[in-house]
């Protein structure tokens, strides 16, 4: 081992914030419980920490996370033992599948009541095991200082993710005078920069590229905005066409010439068929995931795939690459940039391949039938992006045909303005997100674009925005269905409508005054914008029940099983059946 | 609709990890979760200061699934290093068993006969059984034990396979 050493006696729990507050914490998203009293006794004496109390210990993580998102810094939760950790296993699971840094603190039962099936006992590190990228059970307040610090670097370095700390309840009251130094220097070493081999192979391939396309992902934007910058550099210098999944919106402008829109399932169609027939296919930070690719044998079948990403076992893992490259991917642009400049290649003539895409884009996938008596989902997101694009808005979402209404017709020019549950697909994540990055970014606009079956999912935490004065707006597409739900079942299940309809809504104007919120309700296309006009005119949080046309069906899409090259681009394509092929797939 | 079944190769890895709490745990149920074979797994402490373990794991599984279970184990944060020796070349894998057999007569006499050519050594013995104790590679004695079952087997303790490279060189 290493040497110890001495500093004054103090208890687990001031060992605990007198870390976080080193570790340069200011906020806390939780909710106290029996096994974490000592915490919360320590906490309230010290006045450099701003703890938010949630009404769910779920709405702590996913506002953790929003607030991780929004401001690039760990989020921090504080919930307690057995419910308390249970509750919060979605949003760590959450931000495993997303890669957000999230530090959670969990109290645990004294260490000599462990497995003795005491009150609100549950196995928190056998639990979150699997769904975080390391945890801890703290079992000496001496090893306390040492294991948040670790914690954190697990955390934000490398592909981050979140980090357990399981902390019992004598560990917590117990002193100590020793912090344990840990020998960790060889057990956490991310990848930094490129081989210069590798980058120059890579340069090479995308200077001759005659059809190349840069796919862009969460990587980007978890890199930092740095990486971003370079990525709008990087596609200057090549010409290459940029597409990005759902996590990576932002990193490259949406108004950029170079941008093609989302991929994917509910990707557009002239970014999906460009990755279709790509010659050179540069991933950024992403990790064909199975929502990107679509059937895997079909999929880009005759480009040459360079992958850069930090996390080896992103690669190769779905789809074969020929040039693996484990960096991380802010610095691997820089240094392509760097290549590419320093041995001056040129933009290749790209004329033909901007000429096939110009063609793909004339299809106007993201087009939708107008009327002027209903208010159409797609056309609400569009006069929202209207009305708010110059106020550059920090948006959330549930998971659902909202999601992807948002993510198609809502244009992102910067990242970390972008935050939603895309790889867990969390339904319940936007508004407690929302709330974490009204509290990471006090003066911006922060909307949840939500769903009305989604929104009830984690609805408590409105109370979470009343107490702190947040300002958030929930944006709520109500069409009284769970929409994607029941446009699976129309596409798949000839339209048996198995339990997707929303009953019993409540009013959610009524709803919005019972918990000191402002309600707007909305149906007529002609008043939109009147209303959204008043939604942010109002300096408080604002529920918007915006009543949009209720069987409309998120296209362009990919059917599961399918090619990019089978896309589904108005209803009239679907069919209402498919084989047990295409239904045995999410 | 059927499920597929896709071709398997075995490989042996090992891994160097830190020799703490839930290490082992983290890894077996890391190859559970993602739906990854073990055919075996050892583990002991192995360094001085008890700070590092090796694990030797026998799984199985196409050369794209091998190489992702490399990948999935080097992304656990105790987990220091892994080699698939397989893959690395020539290596040695051992395993040891302890094999009781009951019986007396031509039967007993049979057990001790096989069991010298197989250069089992007896480790305990009674009037009516013995148990032996065997090294060897996995195939030996999954041979040993077949025959045993024929001279009066009643159990049989198997270690699992722990593997080095041939040669002077560390993995």
């Amino acid at each position: 081992m290493s040497e110890d050493f001495i500093v004054p006696e103090k208890s687990g729990a001031e060992i605990l914030i007198d870390t976080l507050i080193e570790q340069g914490v200011d906020t806390v998203f939780g909710y106290p419980g029996g096994a974490v009293l000592p915490i919360y006794d320590a906490l309230f004496q010290h006045k450099k920490i701003r703890h938010v109390l949630v009404r769910h210990e779920a709405g702590a993580a996913h506002a953790a996370e929003g607030y991780a998102r929004s401001t690039g810094k760990p989020g921090v939760v504080l919930v307690t033992s057995g419910p308390g950790a249970t509750n919060a296993v979605t949003g760590i699971a959450d931000a495993f599948m997303d890669s957000i840094p999230l530090i959670v603190l969990t109290g645990q039962v004294a260490t000599n009541l462990i497995g003795s099936d005491a009150f609100q006992e549950a196995d928190t590190v056998g639990i979150t095991r699997h769904c975080s990228k390391h945890n801890y059970l703290v079992k000496d307040p001496a090893d306390l200082a040492s294991t948040v610090r670790e914690a954190f670097a697990i955390a934000t370095k490398g592909r981050p993710g979140p980090v357990v700390i399981d902390i019992p309840k004598n560990v917590q009251v117990a002193t100590t005078s020793t912090h344990v130094k840990r020998a960790t220097s060889s057990r956490f070493n991310p990848a930094g920069e490129a081989d210069y081999a590798e980058i120059n192979r890579a340069v090479e391939l995308l200077a001759n590229a005659k059809a190349p396309i840069l796919y862009t992902g969460g990587g980007i934007i978890n890199s930092g905005s740095d990486a971003s910058a370079a990525l709008r550099e990087l596609a200057e210098l090549c010409g290459a066409p940029v597409t990005s999944t759902l996590m990576g919106l932002g990193a490259y402008p949406a108004s950029g010439d170079a941008w093609l829109g989302m991929l994917g399932m509910h990707g557009t169609y002239e970014a999906n068929m460009a990755m279709n027939q790509c010659d050179v296919m540069l991933c950024l930070g992403a990790r064909f995931d199975d929502r990107v690719t679509g059937r895997l044998d079909a999929f880009s079948p005759d480009s040459i795939k360079i992958h850069i990403d930090i996390d080896r076992s992103s690669i190769n893992k779905t789809v074969r690459v020929d040039l693996p490259i484990v960096a991380d991917v802010g610095a691997a642009i820089r240094q392509m940039i760097e290549v590419w400049k320093g041995r001056k290649y040129k933009a290749a003539a790209l004329d033909d391949w901007w000429a096939r895409i110009k063609g793909w884009r004339a299809v106007d996938c993201l087009s939708y039938p107008g009327s002027t008596q209903e208010i159409m989902p797609q056309y609400a997101i569009e006069r929202l992006f209207a009305a708010t694009k110059d106020k550059s808005p920090i948006i959330t979402t549930e998971v659902g045909q909202h999601q992807m209404w948002a993510a198609q017709h809502f244009h992102f020019d910067a990242p970390n303005k972008w935050l939603t549950s895309g790889g867990l697909g969390t339904m319940g994540y936007g508004l407690p997100a929302a709330v974490g990055a009204q509290m990471g970014n006090p003066d911006a606009l922060v909307i949840d674009i939500a769903g009305e079956a989604s929104i009830q999912m984690n609805i408590q935490e409105m109370a979470t925005a009343t107490q702190y004065r947040l300002p958030v707006k929930v944006f709520i597409l109500n069409n009284e269905w769970m929409g994607m739900v029941r446009q699976w079942q129309e596409l798949t299940y000839e339209s048996r409508f198995s339990e997707s309809y929303s009953d019993s809504l409540p009013d959610f104007v009524a709803l919005a005054e019972a918990y000191g919120w402002k309600g707007i309700r909305c149906s007529d296309p002609a008043k939109l914008d009147d209303a959204i006009a008043e939604m942010l005119a109002y300096d408080g949080p604002v529920m918007f029940d915006c009543r949009v046309h209720k069987t409309s069906n998120c296209f362009p899409m990919i059917p599961s099983g399918a090619a990019h090259t089978d896309m589904i681009l108005h209803s009239d394509e679907v069919s209402g059946t498919m084989d047990d092929e295409a239904k045995a797939l999410v | 609709m059927h499920i597929k079944q896709e071709l398997t190769e075995r490989h042996v890895l090992t891994l160097t990890v830190d020799n703490e709490a839930g290490t082992l745990a983290r890894i077996a149920g890391m190859f559970t979760s993602r739906g990854y074979n073990i055919d075996s797994l050892t583990v002991a402490d192995i360094s001085e200061d008890h700070t590092t373990s090796r694990i030797t794991i026998v799984t199985r599984g196409p050369p794209p699934v091998i190489d992702q279970i490399i990948a999935q184990c080097e992304r656990l944060i105790p987990v220091h290093k892994v080699t698939d020796l397989t893959e690395a070349g020539p290596h040695v894998e051992r395993e040891l068993a302890l094999v009781k057999v009951r019986g007396t007569g031509d039967q007993r006499v049979e057990a001790m006969r096989l069991a010298d050519i197989y250069r089992a050594r007896v480790i305990d013995a009674t009037v009516n059984s013995f148990i032996f104790e065997i090294t060897g590679g996995p195939d030996k004695i999954d041979t040993f034990v077949a025959l045993m079952r024929e001279v009066g087997l009643v159990e049989v303790g198997r270690t699992g396979i722990v593997g080095l490279m041939r040669g002077a060189e560390g993995s």
